[in-house]
């Protein structure tokens, strides 16, 4: 910094001492939601050795700080994407139908508990489960009825699915090939991040090691036939929910990118064939800047990590391509209203931070899964930003803020720290194995939440301004006992009609794929064809691997 | 199953610490409050055992009997309530426990309140309750327990 600079700041400096003494700062310590300290301002001092072309450069190129896409929202508008599923798959269906009618441009798909666990509706297990938390998919010819009247070849398909990915994903190519969609033109994402499970989602089937060499098949799979596919959503979001601070979300999520990296290298792919198919998904929480500074800093560290780590030489390898749902634990079931206030700031930090597709949450999703009114005023609130917020205008017009620049790099330096650590105890499969991430989330939701008691942190209508409320003032939606009862027909129907030898049949040729080396994809995309059920294919898997079970720290 | 605090059986000797269990039943992987409930609980000075993850009714009822708890704590996001509470508390009082504190905490509907409790449930939690509200909530309904 000049002569002029030191000069006049040192002199503010002394003002400010003046100044507070007679306007003391509210509290002794101002930070972040995530507790990161924060200076009252930054200035040219606070980013020195700032280097334009290095930390920024231009956007749609390396390090793809200030975005992945050349001209951003000019070009190309995030995609407007409400994750939904309820019910069975006509109800889902229905409401899929009417997203669609109402200008959003791609489907994403929540299943319910029991899909989720790998059972069957009409599993003991499932009971007061199914179609609650989402759409409950047994089988094919619920897969059938999801999609019916769904031009499948031309919209994206996003599906949240973890250890029984691959069989909703064999579903779903059976669907587009029984209509004649060929394989290559399908275009969606398969979340299929099994390492998040492990670490906050908590919906595992089996241990972590075949749990990963199944995702290496989808990889592989994937890669060789069906390349519109994004094959993992590699997610912060179930890390973040669970009590991540910001940096731990980054860290750790980026820690299982490069577990899976490294898993497609191991299965002898070649970097640049299959991570340009690789994509992210972040939560967007209440602290404006620290959100868009965690979204500026991923792109970053991953543009390094692809090219200085995994040598991957396409540019399409470094971009780190996301989606981004605002944070459903900082919604609120007292004043549920303020909620719209809370998602329409989470959406435009998501935007600020250069997202390339957005859900926004329902006001009343801590109560209940959203009714169709509050889904409308969620993705109102996204076209609103889009349309006439006028933020989509300019690409990352927050770059070169000292602030916002001098955050991104701190994010960085503090989520650097952790991938060091994790690298340190052998990567994060080991981290895991040894409840390092698992820890550190659990101690970070728990000073949260001391916190909240101490008032440190504020929930509006929680611990300050809160009122007494007869009513919530909202309908919720209620799902019925029918929806169980409806599919466990459909299930009975389905096991009567299907051909008995080519379920045992492909049963069967799945198990030897999996005591074996064999890519199970081919496999599995059998027995969903034989109409095979989730559970069934499942209970192959679980013989073969089998289960995992928490280990239940606290 | 991980277990905290002094003694395991402690009314022999005269010991009144409070024994809770906090269970996850269900489906259900999201177990960010009951981690925190638990260690909060422990933090208050109760003796916490905590189940963890996908439980059946009948693993609950099986681990309340066997530690003898005084409260039993469910955590359940899942919307699946309605299923698995009665199970678990009709199981619990079957084995012949009759003097516990039955606490909810959840996604719970405000529609599910009455039912859940005319069921049995004591207290109900939803987003937003207080570590402090659970801890005085407990101390003050805990049920007297004659010396065995």
């Amino acid at each position: 910094m000049d002569q002029k600079f030191n000069f006049e700041y040192d002199r503010w400096k002394k003002v400010l001492a003046a100044h507070e003494k007679k306007h003391p700062p509210s509290r002794k310590r101002f930070s972040t939601l995530s507790d990161m300290e924060v200076p009252l301002m930054c200035t040219p001092q606070e980013i020195e050795g700032f280097d334009y072309v290095r930390d920024l450069g231009f956007p749609g190129e390396f390090p793809y700080t200030r975005g992945v896409h050349t001209n951003m929202y000019r070009g190309r508008m995030w995609t407007m994407r409400q994750f939904s599923g309820f019910g069975t798959a006509e109800d889902t269906n229905a409401r899929f139908k009417m997203l669609l009618e109402r200008g959003q441009q791609g489907l994403s798909v929540a299943f319910d508990m029991p899909t989720l666990m790998g059972l069957d509706s009409n599993s003991p297990l499932s009971k007061g489960e199914v179609g609650k938390c989402g759409v409950a998919v047994s089988t094919l010819a619920d897969m059938e009825v999801l999609f019916d009247g769904i031009p499948v070849g031309e919209i994206t398909t996003s599906m949240t699915i973890n250890s029984p990915a691959p069989i909703l994903l064999a579903m779903y190519v059976a669907v587009a090939e029984a209509r004649g969609v060929p394989k290559e033109k399908i275009k969606g994402t398969l979340q299929n991040d099994i390492l998040k499970e492990y670490i906050a989602q908590k919906e595992w089937i089996y241990p972590p090691k075949p749990s990963m060499r199944l995702v290496a098949d989808t990889l592989e799979y994937c890669t060789k036939s069906l390349p519109n596919w994004n094959t993992i959503s590699i997610s912060g979001y179930h890390i973040r929910e669970a009590g991540a601070t910001a940096v731990q979300e980054l860290a750790f999520t980026l820690a299982d990118g490069i577990a899976y990296v490294q898993a497609g290298v191991d299965r002898g792919l070649d970097v640049d064939q299959f991570a340009p198919r690789l994509s992210y998904f972040w939560d967007v929480h209440n602290d404006f800047f620290e959100e868009i500074a965690k979204f500026r800093a991923g792109r970053r560290m991953w543009a390094h990590i692809m090219r200085d780590r995994f040598k991957a030489k396409d540019p399409k390898s470094w971009m780190l391509r996301t989606h981004a749902q605002t944070a459903g634990v900082s919604l609120t079931a007292q004043q549920p209203l303020n909620n719209i206030a809370r998602v329409t700031i989470q959406g435009l930090a998501a935007v600020l931070g250069g997202t390339n597709s957005l859900h926004t949450n329902s006001m009343d999703e801590t109560l209940s899964l959203p009714t169709e009114s509050a889904v409308m005023v969620a993705l109102r609130t996204q076209q609103i930003i889009a349309e006439e917020s006028g933020v989509a205008n300019m690409v990352d017009p927050l770059g070169g803020s000292y602030f916002v620049e001098w955050l991104t790099n701190k994010v960085e330096a503090d989520a650097y720290a952790y991938i060091h650590k994790i690298d340190e105890l052998g990567g994060m499969m080991v981290a895991i194995d040894k409840g390092y991430p698992q820890a550190e989330i659990a101690n970070a939701a728990y000073h949260f939440q001391r916190q909240l008691e101490s008032q440190d942190k504020v929930m509006v209508g929680i611990n300050k301004h809160s009122v007494d409320e007869k009513s919530r003032g909202i309908d919720t939606l209620y799902i019925d006992r029918t929806a169980e009862d409806r599919q466990n027909k459909r299930i009975e129907q389905i096991k009567s009609r299907r051909d008995a030898k080519k379920v045992e049949a492909s049963l069967n040729g799945l198990r030897k794929a999996c005591e074996g080396t064999e890519n199970t994809m081919p496999h599995i995309l059998e027995c969903v064809k034989a109409y095979c059920t989730v559970q069934e294919i499942c209970d192959v898997m679980r013989k073969v691997f089998g289960i995992y079970r928490d280990p239940g720290m606290f | 199953m991980p277990k905290t605090g002094a003694a395991k059986k402690g009314h022999a000797e005269g010991n009144t610490k409070i024994r809770v269990l906090v269970a996850k039943p269900g489906l259900d992987g999201h177990d960010r409050g009951a981690k925190v409930i638990a260690r909060a609980l422990r933090d208050a000075g109760f003796e916490v055992i905590y189940t963890g993850l996908h439980q059946t009714p009948d693993m609950i009822v099986n681990a309340a009997i066997e530690e003898d708890v005084h409260v039993v704590g469910l955590s359940i996001l899942s919307g699946a309530h309605n299923a698995l509470v009665p199970e678990i508390i009709s199981g619990i009082k079957r084995a012949g426990a009759t003097d516990v504190l039955y606490l909810v905490g959840g996604i719970i509907p405000d529609e599910d309140f009455e039912p859940l409790k005319k069921l049995g449930v004591d207290m109900i939690f939803t987003p937003g309750a207080s570590i402090e509200g659970v801890v005085t909530y407990i101390r003050k309904h805990v049920k007297e327990r004659p010396l065995k």
